[in-house]
């Protein structure tokens, strides 16, 4: 049995089988975890440039962009192992670099009132034994996190509800299409308009104090009944909502606060997002956006997408991809400056990347510690053989070299 | 999905009772459920029933690739979250602390086991729908939103 490390489910009753130290079948993964242990189609090489070179070479190149650099910026993160994570902490602490993950634009909102304890949470094991009403809140689980509904939320049996998803739970989706979860929760969907969370929340608020809400007064006083009568729920908050109130976000808590038997859980994308947040919460007592300068100091102005926009001179990606995955009018600041790449893929950051450092695919070619997005500590392991280095070793290396 | 109706406008419609089958509409219905194929019909290989041949043909090949059940997997469709494995009854009874409690199969007794990120079949014969006691099971059908489970 291995741990997958497909997203932030963290499955760890996958089976390999492995032929000529490559993985030939996974058994038990969705099809996001099978792309993602099968390894990547295109390798990345190290180069230095845009032009091959050993790695040796592209790590001192590497170190010299850092030193160089008046304000280097170290990103991405959500797709490394906790044990490289802490080594990229005490990197940025070393070079008073600006650090962020991908939470910026993710779910680090949330996940930094759940570590401050402003919301009840709980474990997906808790869900999977005891829940019987559970939201999906501008979440698509079963598209993003595909073994959520089968594994922990809505189709197993657990001890309190034995009966599973026949007669003990009750699933409810809150989206702005039908999607895929919508699908499944069947006569528990309720559709909202783009940027309608805030509207429902209040009149989700009205309905269970006992008032009339303004907003389709039938249907929330009836959602409002079955959440009352909830023994032991769940709120799944996706990004759909975290996006659309992310200027008002405290104004979960007071609805939080009226749903005593509700728990909140983020729902999470990368494998090991949270793992950041919390070392990074305990490090400093901020999940993301920091810059350390003697001391922490948090600030929008070190998110990535503000900081390549002005501040930042020089940028390390580990193990993501920026390019692909920000807003397009920030792409062309990373054009202006070097980027450093540490990837197992190419990918279209490592395409343009000043730097590229190839490394190896964790859960696969190497193990560590990871976090699940309910905050269990979930250990990745090594399947196969690799002479990879992995991110942990790549970056002591990088401190080395400074 | 295909009708009997539509099956039994495109046979010769003689009542010939050459395949066996006491009118073309029973003939049809055999079709439908696989018990019967189009070479049992004489008259429809004759060369003035040739187009109703071919359309007949069309139809069914849905059908072609489908399990004794009647089971058809779209592995193209199937994302592999094994809502069908957690489901399906006979998972549940024939492995109780695995596929019951959303874990993986843990034995060889489970229809369905998601390999390659995709479903697959097993133990066909144990479904609800085969045998002489077959109801009709939907428990596969209505948990896969993707559509990748079908019934013909």
């Amino acid at each position: 049995m291995v741990t997958c490390p497909g997203c932030a489910l963290l499955c760890d009753d996958i089976e390999v089988v492995v032929e000529n130290n490559r993985i030939k079948e996974t058994r038990n993964t969705c099809r996001r975890g099978a792309a993602r242990m099968k390894g990547c189609v295109n390798r990345l090489a190290p180069s230095v440039a845009q032009k091959p070179d050993d790695i040796e070479n592209a790590i001192k190149k590497a170190a010299a962009i850092l030193q160089n650099a008046k304000s280097p910026m170290l990103f991405g993160w959500s797709n490394s192992t906790c044990e490289a994570q802490l080594e990229g902490i005490q990197l940025a602490k070393k070079m008073s670099a600006i650090m962020d993950d991908t939470s910026s634009f993710c779910q680090g909102l949330l996940i930094e009132r759940i570590l401050q304890k402003k919301f009840r949470t709980c474990t997906l094991d808790d869900i999977r034994n005891k829940a019987d009403v559970l939201v999906y809140w501008g979440s698509d689980a079963q598209d993003s996190q595909p073994r959520h509904l089968s594994r922990f939320s809505y189709f197993p049996r657990g001890e309190l509800r034995q009966r599973g998803y026949e007669e003990d739970r009750i699933a409810i989706a809150i989206d702005v299409r039908e999607s895929n979860t919508a699908k499944i929760c069947k006569g528990h969907f309720y559709r909202i308009p783009p940027k309608g969370d805030r509207e429902f929340i209040l009149a989700l608020m009205d309905a269970l104090s006992g008032k009339v809400p303004a907003y389709e007064p039938k249907k929330m006083l009836e959602l409002a009944a079955i959440l009352k009568k909830a023994e032991f729920g769940a709120i799944f908050v996706g990004l759909g909502l975290t996006y659309s109130i992310k200027d008002d976000f405290d104004i979960l808590i007071p609805l939080a606060d009226k749903l005593p038997n509700f728990n909140i859980m983020p729902m999470v994308g990368h494998y090991n997002m949270r793992g950041f947040n919390e070392a990074l919460f305990k490090e400093t007592g901020f999940v993301n956006r920091v810059k350390f300068d003697g001391k922490a100091i948090h600030d929008s102005r070190y998110s990535i997408v503000e900081a390549l926009r002005k501040s930042i001179d020089a940028l390390l990606v580990v193990g993501s991809d920026p390019l692909s995955s920000l807003p397009r009018s920030v792409i062309p600041h990373l054009a202006n400056i070097p980027v450093i790449c540490i990837d197992p893929c190419v990918t279209l950051t490592s395409k343009i990347a000043a730097v590229t450092i190839p490394c190896a695919v964790s859960g696969v070619e190497t193990g560590g510690s990871t976090v699940r997005m309910d905050g269990k500590r979930v250990e990745l392991s090594k399947c196969i053989e690799s002479n990879y280095l992995n991110d942990k070793e790549i970056l002591a290396r990088l401190m080395e070299a400074l | 999905m295909v009708t009997v109706m539509e099956l039994y406008r495109l046979l010769p419609g003689t009542n010939c009772k050459k395949c066996g089958e006491s009118t073309c509409m029973a003939f049809a219905v055999a079709l439908l459920s696989r018990k019967k194929n189009i070479p049992e019909c004489i008259p429809i290989l004759l060369e003035n029933f040739k187009k109703q041949k071919e359309k007949l043909e069309l139809l069914l090949l849905p059908s072609a690739g489908a399990e004794e059940t009647g089971m058809i997997i779209h592995p193209e469709l199937c994302t592999g979250c094994g809502n069908c494995v957690v489901a399906c009854p006979v998972d549940v009874a024939n492995d109780p602390r695995g596929a019951a409690v959303g874990c993986a199969p843990t034995n060889d007794k489970v229809i369905f086991k998601v390999k390659d990120g995709k479903v697959v079949a097993l133990n066909i014969k144990e479904c609800r729908r085969f045998g002489k006691n077959r109801v009709l099971c939907y428990a596969c059908i209505d948990p896969c939103p993707a559509g990748a489970i079908e019934f013909v």
